[in-house]
C-alpha cells in the first residue's frame, strides 16, 4: 500500500504549511507553555515543595510535558471536527485516497508538533534549571513515552473530533485543563486529599508525567500507591488502553459517516 | 447511463429521506434535481458519490455499482458539496496539487495538472496567492477544479452557487457548461429554477424524497403554463378590455386591478400586447413578463407551498 504513504505524507504536509503560513498562530501556541513555565516556577513555585524534597523546577517540568501532550488532544479534535464540518472528510471520503492515509498524515503532523512542543519546554527547563541526570538514552525514553501517549490521544481526539461540531470541539479545553490538574503535574498527590488523590495518582497523564520524572531522575519519584511505584509500566499500559478504546470507537464513528 | 438509479430508499431514524427514487441520466448530459430544501436532494448525491450508504434500491454511477464497486466509482466521479473545501491557508496552485497527489498522480503529473486546471478555470494570474485573497466566484472556480483533477466522467454539484451574487453564479454556470461540452455528465442539485432551465438537459423535482416530476425543462415550463404576461390598469373600467386583448385564457384579478394569461412567444407577445392597449385607448400602469416562480411549480406539482427549513 505504497499510496497509503504518500497519502498520509501528503495530509500531513497540509497541515504542517499551516503552520509555516501562520507563524503568528504557531508562535500564540507555544507561548501558552512557556509563559506557564514562567509563572509556575516563578510565581507559584516559591509557594510549592515537593513531597519527599527536591527543587521545584525539576519537579515542574515532566509535569508541564504531560500537559502539554494532553492539551494536544484538543488540537487533534479541532483539526478533525473542522474537517468534517467543512466537507473536506466527505471530499477525502469519495475520493480513491486511502483512508487509512487521512488518520494516519494527522497522526504525523500531531507527532511532529508534539516533538516541537516538547523540544521547546526542555530548553525552558534547560533555562530556568531543569536537568535530566540519568543519560541522554534514558531521557530519550522519556521523551518517547510522552510521544507514546500522545499517539494514544491522537484517537481520543479523532473519536470525539468526529462527535462534536468544531463549536463544541473549542470547548474541550475545559475537560482536558482539569484533567491536567487533578494529576501529579504540578503538586505531589500525596499532599491532596485522599478521594483527589487516588484519582490523581491512576490519571494516565501522571503516569507518564511519574515514568518521565523517574526516567530524567527528577524529584518527585514514588509514593505508596502501586500506581505511582509502577508508573513506567503504566505510562506503557495506559495509552495501550486508551488506543485499544478509542482506535475501534473512532474507525466506527468514521463508518458511521456512511450512515 | 452515467447514473442509473432504481428506487433508491435512505431512512434516517425512521423518517423516510428518500422514498423510492429513480434516476436515469445519459452520458453528456446534465440532470438538475430540484426540490425546496429537506427534499432529499442532497441525500441522493451523497448516496451516488458513495457518501452514505443506501437502505434500498441500486445505484450504478459511470458503469460501477455504488456499494459493490465503490472503488472505481471513487475514481470516476468528482464531488462538489455546499461548502467550499478549498484550504484558505493554501495558494491555489497548491489546493490543485494537494488534490492531484491524492488521487494518486506523481509530483510532476500533479503539477502539470494543476496548472491547465488553473488554465481552463481562468485562475492562472492568480495561481501564487492564497486562496483566502479569492473572491467567493474565484473559490468555487478553484473548487471546481479541485473535483476536475481527473476529468471525472460524473460530477455531482451540490448547489453550486447558493450564496453567490449573480456575476459569481454566471462564471460558475459557464464552467459547467463547459465541462458538459467536453462530455462530461453533470448531476447538479439546487433550489433555483432559473439555474436548473440554465444548465440542466434533464429536470427532476423532489418533493418529501419522492420524484414529483421528471423531464427536460421545456416540457415542465409548458406543464406549469410557463411565462405569464401581466397586466395592471389604471381604472376598474378596463379590466374588460384588457382581458378581452390577452385571449381568451386570461385571468382576472380585480382587486388588484390586474389581468393576466400565459403566453409563449414572450417579446412578440409583449409588443402585440401594448400595442393593443394603446390602440384600445387602455391605460396601463404596469406590463411584464413573469416567469413562475419555485414557489409557483412547487405549488403546482406538490399542491403544497416549498417550505424553507
Amino acid at each position: 500500500m505504497i499510496y497509503a504513504l504518500t497519502d498520509s505524507w501528503v495530509v500531513a504536509k497540509r497541515d504542517l504549511m499551516h503552520w509555516i503560513r501562520e507563524p503568528v498562530r504557531v508562535f500564540a501556541g507555544m507561548l501558552y507553555p512557556v509563559v506557564s513555565v514562567l509563572i509556575f516556577a516563578f510565581v507559584f513555585g516559591s509557594a510549592m515543595s515537593v513531597y519527599g524534597g527536591g527543587s521545584y523546577q525539576e519537579f515542574l517540568l515532566p509535569g508541564m510535558l504531560g500537559q502539554a501532550i494532553a492539551f494536544g488532544t484538543a488540537a487533534t479534535m479541532m483539526v478533525v471536527s473542522l474537517d468534517a464540518s467543512r466537507g473536506v472528510t466527505d471530499r477525502f471520503r469519495a475520493s480513491p485516497m486511502s483512508q487509512t492515509g487521512v488518520v494516519a498524515g494527522r497522526s504525523i503532523a500531531d507527532l511532529v508538533n508534539s516533538t516541537l512542543e516538547i523540544l521547546l519546554l526542555v530548553l525552558c527547563g534547560l533555562a530556568i534549571g531543569w536537568r535530566w541526570h540519568l543519560g541522554i538514552v534514558s531521557a530519550l525514553a522519556a521523551v518517547g513515552l510522552l510521544l507514546w501517549l500522545r499517539f494514544a490521544l491522537i484517537w481520543v481526539g479523532i473519536y470525539f473530533g468526529l462527535l462534536l461540531k468544531p463549536e463544541a470541539s473549542s470547548a474541550s479545553w475545559m475537560v482536558l485543563f482539569p484533567l491536567t490538574m487533578f494529576a501529579n503535574t504540578f503538586v505531589s498527590p500525596e499532599l491532596m486529599p485522599p478521594w483527589l488523590r487516588l484519582v490523581s495518582e491512576w490519571n494516565p497523564i501522571s503516569s507518564t508525567v511519574a515514568a518521565c520524572r523517574e526516567l530524567f531522575g527528577n524529584p518527585g519519584v514514588g509514593g505508596d500507591s502501586w500506581a505511582a511505584q509502577h508508573a513506567v509500566l503504566l505510562a506503557i499500559v495506559w495509552p495501550l488502553l486508551l488506543v485499544a478504546i478509542f482506535w475501534p470507537l473512532s474507525v466506527r464513528r468514521y463508518r458511521d459517516l456512511s450512515r | 447511463m452515467a447514473v442509473l438509479a432504481e428506487g433508491l430508499r435512505k431512512t434516517f431514524d425512521k423518517k423516510a429521506a428518500l422514498d423510492g427514487i429513480d434516476l436515469t441520466v445519459p452520458a453528456g448530459t446534465v440532470c438538475g434535481l430540484l426540490g425546496p430544501n429537506g427534499a432529499g436532494k442532497t441525500t441522493a448525491v451523497r448516496i451516488l458519490a458513495t457518501l452514505l450508504r443506501l437502505d434500498g434500491g441500486r445505484a450504478e454511477v459511470a458503469g460501477f455499482d455504488v456499494v459493490r464497486d465503490a472503488a472505481e466509482v471513487r475514481r470516476r466521479v468528482g464531488l462538489n458539496g455546499q461548502q467550499s473545501t478549498v484550504d484558505a491557508v493554501l495558494t491555489g496552485r497548491e489546493n490543485l496539487v494537494m488534490w492531484g497527489r491524492l488521487y494518486h498522480l506523481s509530483r510532476r503529473q500533479a503539477e502539470r495538472r494543476a496548472d491547465e486546471l488553473l488554465e481552463q478555470f481562468g485562475l492562472t494570474d492568480a495561481a501564487g496567492k492564497r486562496a483566502k485573497t479569492y473572491s467567493g466566484g474565484m473559490r468555487r472556480r478553484l473548487d471546481l477544479a479541485s473535483s476536475f483533477i481527473m476529468a471525472p466522467q460524473v460530477l455531482f454539484l451540490d448547489e453550486p452557487t447558493t450564496g453567490l451574487d449573480p456575476r459569481n453564479r454566471g462564471e460558475v454556470w459557464r464552467e459547467v457548461k463547459r465541462l458538459v461540452a467536453e462530455g462530461t455528465t453533470v448531476l447538479l442539485t439546487t433550489q433555483y429554477l432559473d439555474e436548473a432551465d440554465q444548465l440542466a438537459d434533464q429536470i427532476v423535482v423532489l418533493d418529501s424524497g419522492k420524484v414529483v416530476a421528471d423531464g427536460p425543462p421545456d416540457q415542465l415550463k409548458s406543464k406549469l403554463g410557463g411565462d405569464r404576461i401581466e397586466v395592471v390598469v389604471r381604472s376598474a373600467g378596463d379590466l374588460g378590455a384588457a382581458a378581452r386583448i390577452l385571449g381568451a385564457a386570461a385571468e382576472v384579478d380585480a382587486d388588484n386591478f390586474r389581468v393576466s394569461a400565459a403566453v409563449e412567444d414572450r417579446v412578440a407577445a409583449l409588443t402585440r400586447v401594448t400595442r393593443d392597449l394603446a390602440d384600445a385607448g387602455v391605460e396601463a400602469e404596469d406590463i411584464a413578463l413573469r416567469r413562475p416562480t419555485l414557489d409557483e411549480v412547487f405549488l403546482t406539482l406538490t399542491g403544497h407551498k416549498a417550505v424553507a427549513a
